[in-house]
């Protein structure tokens, strides 16, 4: 018993296919919306690749970017074979390589669900990428002298504006490197040899941030240095001050920014998929109502349409029957050819 | 003698009928544009009304957004006439609305061209307001407690750092300002109070500047503090120092926004001006065309489409004397009902004598 019969005459197989027709030409804009969507996410990888160490993985924009194209081509295609099918003569030369296709879509398709599973765990590599990039970029934010790395000063202090937020986790974590460049330090001061005195590798750490980690809305002037010393400032105290500086961690601001951004692209999609499967659907009930014409000559005879020609279990058995047939057939060959070995 | 006579063959008032109705509904999408371009200008406006001390550069957009509106009904009724333009039937009924609807038309690109005007004129009084605006913002700058004025502070923070300017001229400005407020200054300290000492006002002034002032491109860390100062800093001459914080100051970066937004609607607003006079023009001839084919015996006739029926100085003249006409219409009915009621009547009756006269001698 085939699987969701429908009974078609000629008024009803014609708007079936037009409407898939117009479904098809949607599957082909949002194949568009899957290239553009990954193009998008490519430019905003590259935008701050500075902070992913140079080292960001590219293959889920490219494959986003892969999928748009290949969704656009054969749903174009698709969408000829429906408009071909109104059309008995111009559809003869489809038939034949129609149930091909139509795997060949349900595989595709399957690809893209896996995309959009990418989306949502792509998260997680994201994080290491990003931990390691924030912290060379502020080991090397004093190098605006060498080459290659002179942008990077600039490049962080735009980003800790922009994203609101302070160095990789919270604001102390500028407080392990040395952001003052050598250039800049008066080496005859008694202050700047006790500080690199007093720690191993001879750097000049702070307990102070850069301006861009300043809070606007603070009501007070931002206090950027001495930040762990209550008494260098008046009615402060560090453990309580809450607006001063941006509480958030770079890496923080940055996942939940590339987050929001891959789950919307994930969850779209998820949704060409679902259109995807109606249109493999349409078409499927286009072939096979045309090929079950009730007189193959008249093209106004009734016919009748389906999804499976057999019910889901017995596909199933047909299928594992097939592939068993299939891999006996090449080991009665081989056995057949030793015996003709054997025999002469 | 007629104004710019052409000929119109039924087919070309057909054709003409047809661009014109192609044309009138791009019009109706341009005064769509024009009202939008208002809404955006007016927005940018608003968004830094906290540092402007007037709003009289908004007139600008808002008569963008009038005129927008205005044309795109104008716009429609051009359309509208010409869809029945072609019918005999239903063209007549347009006839007196047309008038008024060429003085509209003609108002509408005078008010479009009075708004470019004004936008560049009006750059003395932006630059007045930015300036009184300004100065405000940084006074208020410390007063986060005091209501009505506790976003100051982020406001101008934001500002500074979004338009890459520091303070009202340059980085000075904030010299002359006490923008630390007293919650923070420990009086008890000797250099707070001698600093208040050292000015009339007893202001806590300070050579430094907010850190929205930092230009995020500078090699060296942000120096803030004793600015004038070259000792307070290692390898640092203020005289020479460019990069350390933003030169520019707010109220030449805002004018400078504010003019690039006026200077890029400009040639928009100029070429809806066009689009406008040739629908206005076009309708003329629309007009005059049709009617001519009306009266004519054969309505598939040719016939002529002009701009004026007279001269340019013959029309004007003609309707200064109408305009006359009708003012002293007006006076001569006042005056006419002061005189007495008697001589009102024996007015009357030798009128009706001498129509009588008049009639029976013809009989006669």
């Amino acid at each position: 018993m085939a699987l969701m019969l429908i009974k078609f005459d000629l008024k009803k197989r014609v708007k079936l296919a037009q409407t898939v027709w117009f479904m098809y030409w949607f599957a082909v804009m949002a194949g568009v919306l899957v290239f553009s969507m990954g193009l998008f996410f490519k430019i905003e990888l590259r935008k701050r690749s500075e902070f992913m160490d140079n080292n960001e993985s590219h293959f889920l924009p490219n494959l986003l970017i892969l999928m748009g194209l290949i969704t656009c081509v054969t749903n174009a295609f698709g969408g000829k074979i429906c408009y071909d099918s109104l059309d008995p003569s111009k559809f003869a030369k489809w038939k034949p390589m129609l149930k091909n296709f139509l795997v060949s879509c349900m595989c595709f398709n399957s690809l893209l669900l896996m995309t959009a599973l990418l989306c949502f765990l792509m998260r997680i590599p994201l994080q290491f990428t990003l931990t390691e990039g924030l912290k060379n970029g502020m080991r090397y934010y004093k190098d605006t002298d060498t080459p290659g790395r002179c942008y990077m000063k600039r490049t962080l202090d735009l980003m800790q504006i922009e994203f609101r937020c302070c160095g990789n986790d919270n604001y102390r974590d500028w407080f392990e490197f040395q952001w003052v460049s050598n250039r800049y330090l008066d080496f005859s001061s008694k202050e700047v040899k006790d500080r690199i005195g007093s720690n191993v590798d001879g750097q000049y750490l702070m307990d102070a941030v850069p301006f861009s980690c300043c809070n606007p809305s603070s009501p007070r002037p931002c206090i950027q240095y001495q930040m762990t010393n209550n008494s260098a400032h008046y009615s402060y105290d560090h453990h309580t001050e809450d607006l001063n500086v941006w509480k958030r961690g770079c890496r923080d601001a940055l996942l939940s920014y590339y987050g929001s951004m891959m789950n919307t692209i994930g969850a779209l999609v998820v949704l060409v998929t679902i259109l995807e499967v109606a249109v493999i659907i349409g078409l499927q009930y286009i072939h096979s109502s045309l090929s079950t014409l009730a007189n193959p000559e008249d093209p106004e005879s009734e016919s009748e349409g389906w999804i499976l020609e057999k019910t889901v279990k017995e596909t199933f058995t047909d299928i594992m029957a097939k592939m068993k047939a299939m891999g006996k057939g090449s080991k009665v060959e081989e056995g057949g050819e030793a015996v003709v070995a054997t025999v002469s | 003698m007629v104004l710019l006579k052409m000929k119109f063959t039924q087919q070309r008032r057909v054709h003409l009928a047809q661009g014109l109705w192609l044309l009138s509904w791009l019009a109706v999408m341009c005064g769509a544009f024009v009202f939008c371009l208002g809404v955006y200008l007016k927005t940018e406006l608003l968004r830094r009304e906290e540092v402007m001390d007037n709003t009289e550069i908004h007139v600008v957009p808002n008569i963008l957004m009038m005129v927008g509106l205005a044309s795109v009904g104008t716009n429609w009724v051009a359309s509208r006439v010409c869809q029945d333009s072609l019918e005999g039937s239903r063209f007549p009924r347009w006839k007196v609305l047309l008038l008024a609807w060429f003085v509209v038309a003609a108002l509408l690109c005078c008010l479009l061209i009075a708004a470019v005007v004004l936008s560049y004129a009006l750059q003395g009084h932006l630059e007045e307001s930015l300036k009184v605006g300004l100065r405000n913002g940084i006074r208020f700058y410390k007063d986060t407690d005091v209501p009505g004025r506790c976003f100051q502070k982020e406001t101008i923070d934001r500002l500074q750092m979004e338009f890459r300017c520091c303070g009202n001229n340059n980085f000075r400005d904030w010299f002359e300002v006490q923008w630390v407020s007293n919650r923070y200054l420990d009086f008890t300290s000797k250099e707070v109070k001698d600093r208040i000492r050292s000015n009339v006002d007893g202001r806590y002034l300070l050579d430094s500047v907010p850190f929205s002032c930092c230009n995020p491109a500078s090699p060296r860390p942000c120096l803030q503090n004793h600015l004038t100062d070259n000792s307070a800093h290692y390898d640092y001459e203020y005289q020479s120092e460019e990069l350390n914080l933003y030169n520019r100051g707010c109220r030449q970066a805002l004018i400078d926004y504010y003019m690039g937004l006026m200077n890029s609607i400009g040639p928009g607003v100029l070429s809806v001006i066009l689009i406008q006079m040739s629908v206005l023009l076009s309708l003329r001839y629309l007009q005059t065309a049709v009617e001519g084919a009306m009266a004519l015996e054969n309505p598939e006739d040719d016939s002529e489409g002009y701009l004026l029926e007279k001269g340019v100085k013959e029309t004007f003249e003609e309707i200064k004397a109408n305009v006359l006409s009708m003012l002293k219409f007006r006076q001569v009915d006042p005056t006419s009902t002061e005189e007495s009621p008697e001589a009102a009547n024996a007015k009357k009756v030798a009128d009706n004598t001498k129509e009588k006269a008049g009639s029976s001698t013809p009989a006669s």
